[in-house]
């Protein structure tokens, strides 16, 4: 018989911990597919954050050092910078990217770090039990927001990958998510594309993948990629937001006589 | 080698590249601009030499843990307020045992402060600085040659160890110029299998500080205090100056101790026996040879550019034997060596006095 479907060399084999439905164990699996196709386990290195993925290494079967939260871009420059043939990514949820983490997470991208950064958005603080994060949505609930997201209190979701695409240091930024079996495949070929960049030498990429946390957003696993469809992708619409060699490809085309 | 005359910040980053410093980041702060900026010099001349000014004191700490588990030899300098911001790190690269140096220029403080030269940063750096459990050795340089030699010692130490090392100096020492012989130094002996850097055909490797099971976690810090316990069997330092026949004993270190010998000299000449007993290793501290000078010596005043941290050591160590006065000068205020002088002698003239001003 053919093995048409396996675990990923990549990965150790324990069981997530992650609440059934979670967009975490997704982007793992989709991560630890992607290093096993570019056959760099042996040279890849992962940072993890402080919050739900904190026990990322428990998953990954591959070098990993955990990051004090928000500090992953940090140490993934550290790491980069002391082993430059290595490939470094970090892993980041939205409170750690985009609020305690954004100083260290904007310097590196506009450094133009050749590392890659996974940033999960879930709109949530997952781990400490479904605060607000920079990127929950106006009227959205959580438990320091209990009536709804206010922006004059509260301030507006902050569009990360837009922002970052502003920093020339940033070679490819785009927003997947996994709540469904196509945005799933998409959401692999952006983590490899960018790992591929990376082995290529070209630059900084950030995946923001748009996370399911129905534990904290208090819905089924099922109401949760339907929210993701009808509201948070409405607040970050998915989409390759930035792509510097394609765009050049693209030019270089234009530019060819045409015969 | 060759003596050279160099401002002591310099010092510093020179005897980093020859201890074989191949990572560095940090953040500009007064009184210690020179060692970035002679470290981005000379990491460019260096093969595999890489410099980072980073965003942040906490960014430079985190990059120096990336840089140290990577395998690289790294260091992060910074003054006082800057160093406050470092502590997450530090209790990082603490738990996850990982070597780096961190040179503190302390400068005048609380809050902003000054940039003038102070020690209002002992309790910081010898009780461990951030939070959790833990130790980082601190050596308090009072020289032009102590910047090189501790400089080099402490990347060893790191190693030896696997803990952060810092270097507790002051505006003073950084900005002065002294000549200085950079000594050669010791091969890097630090273990391949300590070293993060892909796991290659074989097992993956972790670096946590996250252990969730209280018992493990527990016994992780019995680790780290059994090998602080170690460090401090072998670890300490300290010198003595007249203190043969010395009736009074200053114990002071860095720049407080450099003035401190400056005074001793003009009691002397009064025919006023004084001496010095200069803690090098701040932590850890010289505890017992502090405690056997006190067999023999009545009277000890402590100096200190701050309002009395390192006394608390001092009472620590001596434990009642002898009476103990303390002399400060916080805030950014260096004292000349004869205002101490003139403290010590009244003390001296009468001493009940010291019995009143014991603290
Ligand atoms: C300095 C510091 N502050 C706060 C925390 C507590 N903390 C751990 S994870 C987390 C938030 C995690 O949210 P996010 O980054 O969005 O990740 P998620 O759990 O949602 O995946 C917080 C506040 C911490 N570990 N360290
Ligand atoms: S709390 Fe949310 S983010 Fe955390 S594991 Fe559960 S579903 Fe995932
Ligand atoms: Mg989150």
């Amino acid at each position: 018989m053919k093995k048409v479907f396996g675990r990923p060399q990549s990965m150790k084999g324990n069981i997530f911990h992650y609440c059934a439905g979670c967009g975490h164990s997704i982007a793992h699996r989709l991560i630890a597919e992607v290093i096993d196709e570019l056959d760099i386990r042996g040279i890849t290195i992962g940072v993890p954050p402080a919050g739900c993925a904190v026990l990322a290494y428990n998953y990954f079967d591959i070098d990993m050092i955990e990051a004090q939260h928000g500090r992953g871009p940090a140490t993934a420059t550290g790491i980069k910078r002391a082993l430059p043939d290595r490939i470094v990514f970090s892993y980041q949820g939205d409170g750690d990217l985009a609020a305690i983490g954004i100083a260290e997470s904007f310097h590196a991208a506009n450094r133009g770090e050749n590392i890659t950064v996974i940033f999960m958005n879930n709109a949530v603080y997952g781990m400490t039990g479904g605060q607000m994060a920079p990127t929950s949505i106006l009227g959205q609930k959580t438990t320091t927001s209990s009536a709804g997201r206010e922006n004059v209190l509260d301030g507006y979701p902050i569009q990360v990958s837009e922002i970052f695409s502003l920093l020339p240091g940033t070679a490819y930024i785009e927003r997947c998510t996994v709540n469904s079996p196509a945005n799933i495949l998409k959401t692999k070929k952006a983590i490899r594309k960018s790992f591929q960049y990376q082995i290529d030498g070209i630059g900084f990429s950030l995946i923001e993948i748009l996370s399911p946390c129905p534990t904290n957003w208090k819905m089924t696993p099922i109401d949760s990629c339907r929210w993701i469809d009808e509201v948070m992708s409405k607040q970050f619409p998915l989409g390759v937001i930035k792509d510097v060699p394609a765009e050049a490809a693209k030019e270089r085309k234009e530019r060819e006589p045409k015969s | 080698m060759n003596k050279v005359l160099m401002q002591g910040n310099k010092i510093i980053a020179e005897a980093a590249i020859r201890a074989g410093c191949l990572f560095y980041a940090g953040y500009p702060i007064t009184p210690q601009n020179e060692i970035p900026e002679y470290m981005s010099e000379r990491l460019r001349q260096v093969k595999g030499g890489v410099f980072v000014q980073s965003e942040s004191e906490i960014a430079a700490i985190h990059m120096v843990i990336g840089a140290s588990a990577a395998g690289a030899r790294s260091m992060t300098s910074s003054s006082s307020p800057g160093i406050s911001l470092k502590q997450e790190g530090i209790s990082s690269l603490a738990a996850c045992e990982l070597p780096a140096v961190i040179v503190n220029m302390m400068r005048g403080g609380p809050g902003l402060g000054n940039i003038c030269p102070a020690q209002g940063d002992y309790f910081q750096a010898t009780r461990g600085g951030g939070h959790g459990d833990y130790r980082v050795i601190v050596l308090g340089p009072d020289s032009a040659q102590e910047l090189a030699d501790l400089t080099m010692d402490a990347f060893e130490l790191a190693d030896r160890y696997r803990t952060p090392v810092m270097i507790l100096a002051d505006g003073m020492m950084g900005q002065m110029m002294e000549p200085v012989v950079f000594k050669k130094p010791k091969p890097r002996d630090y273990p391949e299998s300590f070293i993060m850097k892909g796991a290659g055909a074989g097992k993956s490797k972790i670096i946590r500080g996250l252990i969730l099971d209280p018992l493990e976690m527990e016994e992780h810090n019995w680790r780290l205090h059994r090998k602080y316990e170690l460090i401090a069997q072998k670890e300490t330092r300290h010198e003595l100056y007249k203190a043969d026949d010395a009736e009074i004993i200053i114990v002071a270190y860095g720049t407080g101790a450099r003035i401190a010998e400056g005074a001793i000299k003009r009691l002397r000449e009064a025919g006023l026996r004084a001496g010095l007993f200069r803690p090098i290793s701040l932590w850890p501290f010289p505890t017992n040879e502090l405690r056997d000078l006190a067999k023999k010596v009545e009277n000890f005043l402590v100096f200190e550019m701050s309002t009395g941290q390192m006394v608390e050591d001092v009472r620590l160590a001596i434990q009642g034997r002898a009476r103990i006065g303390f002399h400060g000068r916080p805030g950014g205020v260096v004292p000349t060596p004869i205002e101490l002088a003139n403290v010590i002698g009244r003390l001296y003239d009468r001493k009940e006095g010291i019995i009143d001003r014991i603290v």
